[in-house]
């Protein structure tokens, strides 16, 4: 397809050119015009045209957004649609939306990185060639879907600018096609309207709107006359999931497809020293093995007996010693690094040893979590097909392009002879990103599946039982963290000291919102084999059970209520002031309750957003936390559909309640311990808490919302058992404490 | 070994092993992929089917148990629930209202496993469906779950 392309300004955004024949493409000029011209030939079909790299609008007047964001159920590809809808002026029924297909063309690598405002080319990219964009791949993982970061980075800064700059344009065609100013135009509707009742569809104008240059920094809508931000539109993605025919990677069914299961080695980092597949290569179905590091892969017609053969299959690893790694070791390593005292500095203001030298009164405690898995619902899984020097792969995975690299340096292919078929994600949660920076790298299932389509003269979908998903994740970290704090005569905090073990993302996860003058906080770092990966809201995970349990811990020691004590403390800090004080109001805290019943707080700052919970608990036999409500505030600056921002809250919580009250991967001879749902214990209907979510709009820049919601859950129930029994939980899950009610009463009787 | 199973009204004659699990026989042999794996030890509820109208966990279920049984999977249940072709069940349809799903991945299970709870106890209480519904969802949506049950249901 020949394009004839516009020259851009050096600083614009947003480049514009025709297509030979007629028509308008609008792009994104990260990586220079080309960018457009290559998405169009990858996404317009059949007279269809983009209006931008995410925008398409077709002679039937249908717009598509295109969204450069896996969907992993919290539903981006709706929320960004309706950004760019909203600022287009579009008719929302005429509005469809679809992932990205996984290229560079749709890429959002600037988006995340935050390089739009100002120049908008990074300077890594200015020059950049197509040969080494598996390179660049590699370094900016193009398309991920993490941190929160789709609404926030991508809908603001993309899919409004590039919605109001092609609604913009629709009206220049229009008002030159009637002879009038633009002024007098109005678009709404997906229509065009001129001073004199003339009409044009937003279809009818695309070929014309060619002709005119988008404006970099297009005026955008005022809050207060959006129609279709702020509303809950229903998601395009619930029909296709209500009926059986969504179709996940795990689904994928190429032509001649074969299954791949594999028996992998219990003990990180062993290697295959010996195998013998004669018997299981007799069974029915059974076509070959393939063994790789790790493991042995038996490839079968059917995934079943795939499966049976690979259980079966006897293997010998050589473990390299790491047997002798057990959850115990690793603690008691984490112990002997931070009695060493040799640490790397995080964040440090003040003199908190001298502040510590001078303190009439000092509280200490160290806090404890375990490894995490991620548990997808749907179990790990990869189809590839290579033939012919080329591959095609279906995958759900959080980061296609940077999958796509992966694969391709794995097989030995170019980077642009590896097609890669989005696939629906049941469940990402940090688990489905293959390359992983700033985190322990590791081999993971899309490696096994490329080294084995290479020796497979056929399609083959490797997936993972739920054992291999449960004993083979890239976990939350086990992390320590040793506390302290030195009081004034008022019992806040005039020195703060943390030592924790493992640095992790993001960086501020550690740093607490309160006005303590001296802080240090350093840490160590341990090596271990067992894989580590993100998990729902990373590093804030442990960190906001450690610090808000040990706030707690301050209060009670200076005798104050735990939201009160909180709020003193947070007096200079606006944001987090509104969002505690509204979680509390609705929470009705310190109204009266039923007996047996306490309530717990705490508050955490990530991704942008600021979410404070209150749980309301009580304990039944045989001593187990049993949370009935949990009262959420968030202050996301903007909300943009109302109905997924909540459910997205509610749905981190129960996420980050599952591990506080089950969660634990124990290591025992060098391996994971848990092998299933039936000893990695999941909540559920019966156990999940009535959750109400109060949102602040506060205007602040857009806040994320599939993580923020997970980290305060762990310390409000931590902190609300102890206010129920007087047990300080200092390690987690909670399943491990045999909880009493009646121990609470002799607690506050002794208080 | 032939196997006969009847699905969402097909017959279909399989040459495969008595002890493959149904989840396996729908997916890879017949092409059904609505229905899902996810524990393989019945332990989550992904996989739920109806067989004779009553929900069960077919990663766990041999074929043999229920050679010439009437199996109804995710892509059957709007027509085994009366709704017309190209139709959706009153609680499929409950479940878009309420815009329950998230990723999406453990609902079959969860929709076969309610359909088969309403079927049998119209009006259930709230430890009725605490007890029946045992499908597990990472996404969270069980507050959604709840609701939208409550909306076909009486409270």
């Amino acid at each position: 397809m020949a394009i004839e392309l516009k020259k851009p300004s050096r600083r614009q955004l947003l480049v514009a050119g025709g297509l030979v024949g007629g028509g308008l493409l609008l792009g994104v000029a990260v990586s220079g015009p080309s960018r457009r011209g290559l998405a169009d030939k990858l996404a317009a079909e059949g007279g269809e045209r983009f209006v931008t790299t995410w925008l398409k609008i077709s002679p039937d007047n249908i717009v598509t957004v295109y969204v450069p964001h896996s969907d992993m159920g919290q539903g981006p590809i709706t929320a960004l649609a309706m950004m760019a809808a909203e600022e287009l002026e579009a008719d929302w029924s005429l509005v469809r939306a679809e992932q990205a297909p996984a290229e560079k063309a749709f890429a959002n690598e600037a988006l995340g990185n935050r390089f739009l405002d100002g120049d908008a080319v990074p300077p890594m990219l200015k020059g950049v060639t197509a040969a080494t964009w598996t390179k660049v791949a590699q370094f900016m993982n193009l398309q991920v879907t993490g941190g929160s970061m789709a609404v926030r980075y991508t809908g603001h800064h993309g899919m409004r600018v590039t919605g109001a700059a092609a609604k913009d344009m629709l009206v220049k065609a229009a008002a030159a096609r009637w002879g009038v100013s633009p002024a007098q135009c109005t678009a709404a509707l997906s229509m065009v309207r001129g001073p004199a009742g003339q009409t044009a569809t937003y279809g009818e104008l695309a070929a014309d709107a060619a002709d005119y240059s988008p404006s970099a920094a297009p005026k955008l809508k005022a809050k207060k006359d959006y129609t279709i931000v702020g509303t809950p539109r229903p998601r395009f993605d619930i029909p296709a999931k209500v009926d059986g025919s969504a179709m996940y990677g795990v689904d994928a069914r190429p032509e001649g497809l074969l299954y791949a299961a594999v028996h992998l080695a219990p003990v990180f980092g062993s290697t295959v020293a010996a195998y013998d597949a004669s018997e299981i290569l007799t069974r029915r179905g059974v076509r070959q093995v393939v063994d790789f590091p790790g493991g042995v892969a038996v490839i079968a017609d059917n995934y079943w007996r795939a499966k049976e053969a690979a259980l079966a299959l006897d293997v010998t690893f050589d473990t390299k010693g790491n047997e002798a790694i057990s959850s115990e070791t690793i603690f008691a390593a984490h112990d002997a690094a931070l009695d060493a005292g040799k640490s790397d500095k995080d964040f440090e203001t003040g003199n908190a040893p001298r502040a510590f030298e001078g303190a009439s009164r000092v509280v200490e405690a160290s806090y404890r979590v375990p490894y995490l898995a991620h548990a997808c619902m749907e179990p790990m899984n990869c189809t590839i097909w290579i033939r012919d020097g080329k591959a095609d792969v279906w995958l759900g995975v959080q980061d296609p392009l940077g999958a796509r690299a992966r694969i391709a340096e794995i097989a030995g292919l170019d980077f642009d002879n590896v097609t890669l078929h989005p696939m629906l994600l049941g469940g990402g949660f940090g688990r489905r990103i293959p390359i992983r920076a700033g985190f322990f790298d590791f081999p993971s299932e899309i490696d096994f599946a490329a080294i084995i389509a290479k020796e497979v003269a056929a399609p083959v979908k490797l997936i993972y039982t739920r054992e291999d998903d449960i004993q083979h994740d890239a976990y939350r970290i086990a992390s320590t963290s040793r506390l302290r704090a030195a009081l004034d005569d008022n019992g806040f905090p005039v020195a703060w000291e943390n030592r924790y073990v493992h640095k992790d993302e993001p960086g501020e996860a550690p740093h607490i919102p309160y006005a303590v003058a001296n802080q240090s906080i350093r840490f160590v770092e341990i090596d271990n084999p067992v894989p580590r990966g993100p998990w729902r809201s990373v590093a804030h995970t442990q960190h906001t059970f450690f610090n808000e349990s040990f706030v707690d811990e301050l209060a009670h020691e200076a005798g104050q209520d735990p939201f009160e004590y909180r709020r003193a403390m947070l007096k200079d800090q606006p944001r987090h002031l509104a969002v505690l004080e509204l979680a509390a109001e609705k929470a009705g805290w310190g109204r009266p309750l039923p007996a047996g019943r306490s309530r717990g707080i705490a508050i955490q700052q990530s991704f942008g957003s600021i979410v404070a919970e209150v749980a309301e608990i009580s304990i039944v036999e045989p001593g187990e936390v049993k949370v009935h409500r949990v009262t959420a505030a968030v202050d996301c600056g903007e909300v943009i559909h109302p109905d997924t921002a909540a459910q997205q809250v509610e749905s981190a919580i129960i996420y980050g309640l599952t591990a506080a009250l089950f969660g634990e991967i124990s290591i025992e001879g060098g391996a994971v311990a848990q092998t299933n749902f039936t000893d990695y214990e999941m909540l559920k209907l019966a156990d999940t808490p009535a959750i109400d979510v109060h949102f602040i709009e506060s205007g602040a820049p857009l806040g994320g919302l599939g993580e923020p919601g997970t980290p305060p859950i762990s310390a409000a129930v931590a902190n609300a058992v102890f206010s129920l029994t007087g047990q300080r939980i200092r390690q987690l899950p909670l399943k491990n404490h045999k909880l009493s009610p009646a121990a609470g009463q002799f607690a506050r009787a002794a208080d | 070994m032939s196997i006969t199973l009847r699905v969402n009204g097909t017959r279909h004659d399989l040459d495969i092993e008595p002890d493959m699990p149904l989840l396996w026989a729908l997916r890879d042999e017949i092409g059904l992929t609505g229905t899902k794996f996810g524990c393989g030890v019945a332990a989550c509820g992904a996989c739920t089917v109806h067989v004779d109208g009553v929900a069960m966990r077919s990663c766990v279920t041999p074929v043999e148990a229920v050679d010439g049984a009437e199996i109804t999977t995710i892509e059957g249940l709007a027509a085994v629930s009366g709704a017309a072709e190209g139709h959706l069940s009153a609680l499929q349809q409950a479940w878009i209202e309420a815009q329950v799903p998230q990723c999406g991945y453990c609902q079959s299970g969860m929709l076969m496993a309610v359909s088969a709870l309403i079927a049998e106890n119209p009006q259930p209480t709230d430890e009725d469906i605490d007890a029946a519904i045992t499908n597990v969802c990472r996404c969270g949506t069980y507050p959604r779950v709840r609701a939208a049950i409550r909306s076909v249901t009486a409270a």
